[in-house]
């Protein structure tokens, strides 16, 4: 009987703990995470979201057809969380002009480098004759989805190539030669067979597949049945891979990758209602960084329902902007010039740190540590806000990075 | 988060045994120290299995309930002749998903303090790797150390020594053998940092992958009234640097150094081991494939009731707790300056039921907290376990 008592105490005493909640850890606050598919999915979405999920989070090793060279192992490697990058898995580009014309080195590994490389094989490295070089850190992945589905119209509706409107903000789209396997939608809008790129901090790429694809050979030396070649070292006079066949994935898990990038939820807001936040968003308005950073926009028809004909708040133009010599690395995508930025979408910047190991790095390099600082980098079109920032007041300045800390 | 400085503890730990009790077992001699090895036929058989149930929640999101029956082990022993003998275990995990052989070895002793030892065999790299059964345990997991930092259970293709010394009131217990030693899936493996589990290539039993054996030994020095201390080193080159004897790679050194205790005060028993991992990784990827990592656990085990509970006769119901800690990847990023993270803190909590000492239950409550490399928003899982392990 005592055997019987002391066994039925420790069974209640330890069922009590399994029933008792607090022993779980509890789920964060949403709007503290990046993290997150899309409200209003259906069922076969929401699975086709998690298949891409676990493709996303997918470590590459040596045998699975990483490298032969490469930049990072994982897409989660790079967008942790989702979110931004560190300089730990920043990409640096390379190219130079020649002739007036710019050339991306292909001949010598570029236009990216790939700095690691798997065991007994050698990374590249920046050729000397570079002329511009530039890094890149890995943007927040969230919303993406819905940027795709903005049409062309929109971003062209928001174009001043010749500042028409003189308010020293021009805005280009920068046009990009289509790969073979684009397929145009019915809200592309071509110009003499190129497409508005608006993936990437040059707006490099048309697509998320462009993008995606890209990324799986570029980043990480996987191939794909969207492009079947791996990198070599041509630099080192090597012209042979990972001895792993090709494709290492599959036309349905990139497929699979791109649905779950589109299908993330935008990032989410804080604070929106505090008078500093409302208050800062005024001056945000007042001294025309809005000229850029679009706060609104809105989508297409998608083939996503739930991502069609929304308004979003992304803040950004998706067009290419001057920013001025600071943030000219002297490197190049398509029509882009070297001193041209696509404006950087602002939405999640109050989260990044939360992907950046604690401390983070804005700008497209990651140079800046603070938002001050960032747009103290701003020159070019972005001048007249700059200097306008620079005098506003202490308190007015605080606001105004209280408001972008709340996107 | 943990905000106890583990190395601490482990250090104060590892002077326990200064406060110990007596007690007769080696580590050395965990092998042949199972229930089965008492029959009169030539050759005994017998084994232990696991099973366990699962209910987790990482970050507040919960995969559910489920149940997982992980080992069951297979146990071949037989005295050849007087001073020659053999031992084999078979293991199978989650059902048939993985099969191995994990020891088959033979023995012949030319002395208690000369024993050569040929086979597969259980490498001596800290003591739960040689001693690891869960009927012995409380808890369903593996130390994280035991698993993360040294890849238990590692056993290997090798040959070598072993013997026991007596002097004064003292054991002294070594192990040494040449293996062929982990290879190339240490680094740029599919978990995407520096693992030793990952480097545990079957083909390590047919061959050498890089034809340069690995040593691994362990030196322990038993007090029957202190309990026992135990150092352990493994070293040797993991990559394939030569194909058909051409270099095609630098040669690439791995080493294991390893400390393990365990001890009685009174009734509270206390076990635990601290390993230092360090890795010859490619400069290009060593801050994604760290160099170095270590990890330790220490378990503290109280037997709350000894009695005749529903009449097994001298059951014991337990208590334990483990602290455990590992860091995969020591060291800072090169142009932040800041600490790469990749840790993974551990407590836990047990009550275990043995009706015979080598038949448990155990109810366990787990908590990690988890850093990746950039030591982002810790990530907290914990979950609920309940196993049963016996030998049969």
């Amino acid at each position: 009987m005592k055997g019987i008592i002391y066994i039925l105490s420790l069974c209640t005493t330890f069922f009590i703990a399994v029933s008792c909640s607090e022993l779980l850890p509890p789920e964060p606050e949403q709007e503290t995470v990046l993290a997150g598919p899309i409200e209003d999915l259906t069922p076969q979405q929401l699975r086709d979201h998690l298949v891409g999920d676990e493709q996303f989070g997918r470590i590459f090793g040596q045998e699975d057809g990483l490298g032969p060279i490469f930049v990072s192992n994982a897409c989660e490697s790079c967008h942790i969380g989702d979110g931004k990058g560190h300089p730990l898995t920043t990409l640096t580009r390379f190219g130079k002009y020649s002739g007036g014309i710019w050339d991306p080195m292909v001949e010598e590994g570029g236009p990216q480098l790939q700095n690691r490389s798997i065991a007994g094989y050698p990374p590249e490295t920046i050729p000397g004759d570079a002329t511009g070089v530039t890094r890149l850190m890995p943007p927040a992945v969230t919303g993406l989805g819905y940027l795709a589905a903005v049409p062309d119209a929109v971003i062209l509706e928001l174009a001043d190539p010749d500042d028409s409107d003189g308010d020293g903000i021009s805005g280009v789209p920068n046009y990009i030669q289509p790969l073979d396997y684009f397929m145009p939608l019915p809200s592309h809008i071509p110009s003499n067979g190129k497409y508005i790129g608006r993936f990437g901090k040059k707006a490099g790429a048309i697509d998320l597949l462009q993008q995606i694809v890209t990324a799986y050979k570029e980043d990480m030396g996987i191939t794909s049945d969207f492009d079947l070649q791996d990198n070599f070292n041509i630099q080192a006079g090597l012209t042979t891979g990972d001895f792993v066949d090709d494709p290492e994935v599959s036309a349905a898990i990139v497929n699979n990758v791109v649905f779950y990038v589109r299908t993330l939820k935008v990032p989410p807001r804080r604070d929106e209602n505090d008078i500093d936040v409302i208050a800062g968003e005024n001056l945000f308005n007042q001294i025309n960084c809005s000229g850029c950073h679009r706060p609104s926009l809105v989508t297409g028809f998608s083939d996503v329902t739930t991502l069609s004909n929304k308004t979003i708040h992304p803040y950004a133009d998706m067009l290419l902007h001057d920013m001025g010599s600071e943030l000219d690395d002297g490197y190049t995508e398509g029509t882009a010039l070297t001193s041209e930025w696509r404006t950087a979408p602002l939405w999640g910047i109050g989260l990044a740190e939360d992907s950046q190991g604690g401390s983070p790095f804005y700008l497209h390099d990651g140079r800046a540590s603070t938002l001050e600082s960032a747009i103290g980098f701003h020159g070019g079109e972005a001048s007249n806000s700059r200097d306008e920032f620079n005098n506003l007041s202490t308190n007015e300045k605080d606001q105004l990075i209280i408001f972008l800390k709340s996107l | 988060m943990l905000k106890i400085d583990m190395t601490i503890v482990f250090i104060l730990l590892l002077l326990a045994p200064i406060f110990g009790q007596q007690d007769t077992s080696v580590v050395q001699d965990a092998i042949y120290d199972r229930p089965f090895i008492t029959s009169d036929f030539p050759v005994a058989l017998g084994g232990y299995l696991e099973g366990n149930t699962n209910y987790f929640s990482e970050d507040g999101v919960s995969e559910g309930f489920s149940m997982e029956f992980r080992r069951f082990n297979i146990f071949l022993y037989s005295t050849i002749i007087p001073r020659v003998r053999f031992l084999a275990e078979l293991e199978f995990e989650h059902g048939t998903e993985e099969i191995a052989i994990e020891t088959a070895q033979v023995e012949f002793e030319f002395l208690q303090a000369l024993i050569l030892r040929a086979g597969i065999m259980v490498v001596p790299i800290g003591a739960y790797n040689v001693n690891h059964d869960p009927p012995k345990y409380e808890f369903v997991e593996r130390p994280l150390e035991a698993t993360q930092i040294i890849p238990s259970t590692l056993s290997d293709i090798g040959f070598g020594f072993n013997g026991k010394i007596f002097w004064n009131n003292l054991l002294f217990t070594y192990d040494a053998y040449l293996v062929n030693g982990l290879s190339d899936g240490i680094i740029l493996n599919d978990q995407g940092r520096t693992f030793l589990e990952s480097g545990k290539s079957e083909e390590r039993f047919a061959e050498d992958n890089n034809g340069s054996p690995t040593f691994s030994g362990r030196l322990a020095v038993k007090s029957f009234k202190f309990g026992e201390l135990g150092i352990s080193y493994y070293s040797g080159i993991y990559n394939s640097f030569q194909i058909e004897g051409e270099i095609v790679d630098a040669k690439r050194n791995i080493e294991i150094a390893a400390i393990d205790f365990n001890t009685k005060i009174e009734k509270l028993i206390i076990q635990g081991e601290f390993a230092v991992n360090s890795i010859d990784v490619p400069k290009d990827i060593s801050e994604i494939f760290g160099t170095k990592q270590w990890g330790g656990y220490v378990d503290i085990v109280y037997p709350i009731i000894q009695a005749n509970i529903l009449g097994f006769d001298n059951s014991v119901i337990n208590l334990a707790v483990r602290l455990e800690r590992v860091d995969y990847n020591v060291g800072e990023f090169a142009e932040t300056g800041k600490n790469i993270y990749d840790d993974i803190n551990g407590l836990s909590f047990a009550i275990s039921f043995r009706p015979a000492s080598g038949t448990v239950l155990k109810a366990n409550y787990i908590h990690y907290w988890s850093r990746d490399v950039l030591g982002n928003p810790t990530v907290k899982t914990a979950g609920f376990q309940f196993g049963i392990a016996t030998y049969f």
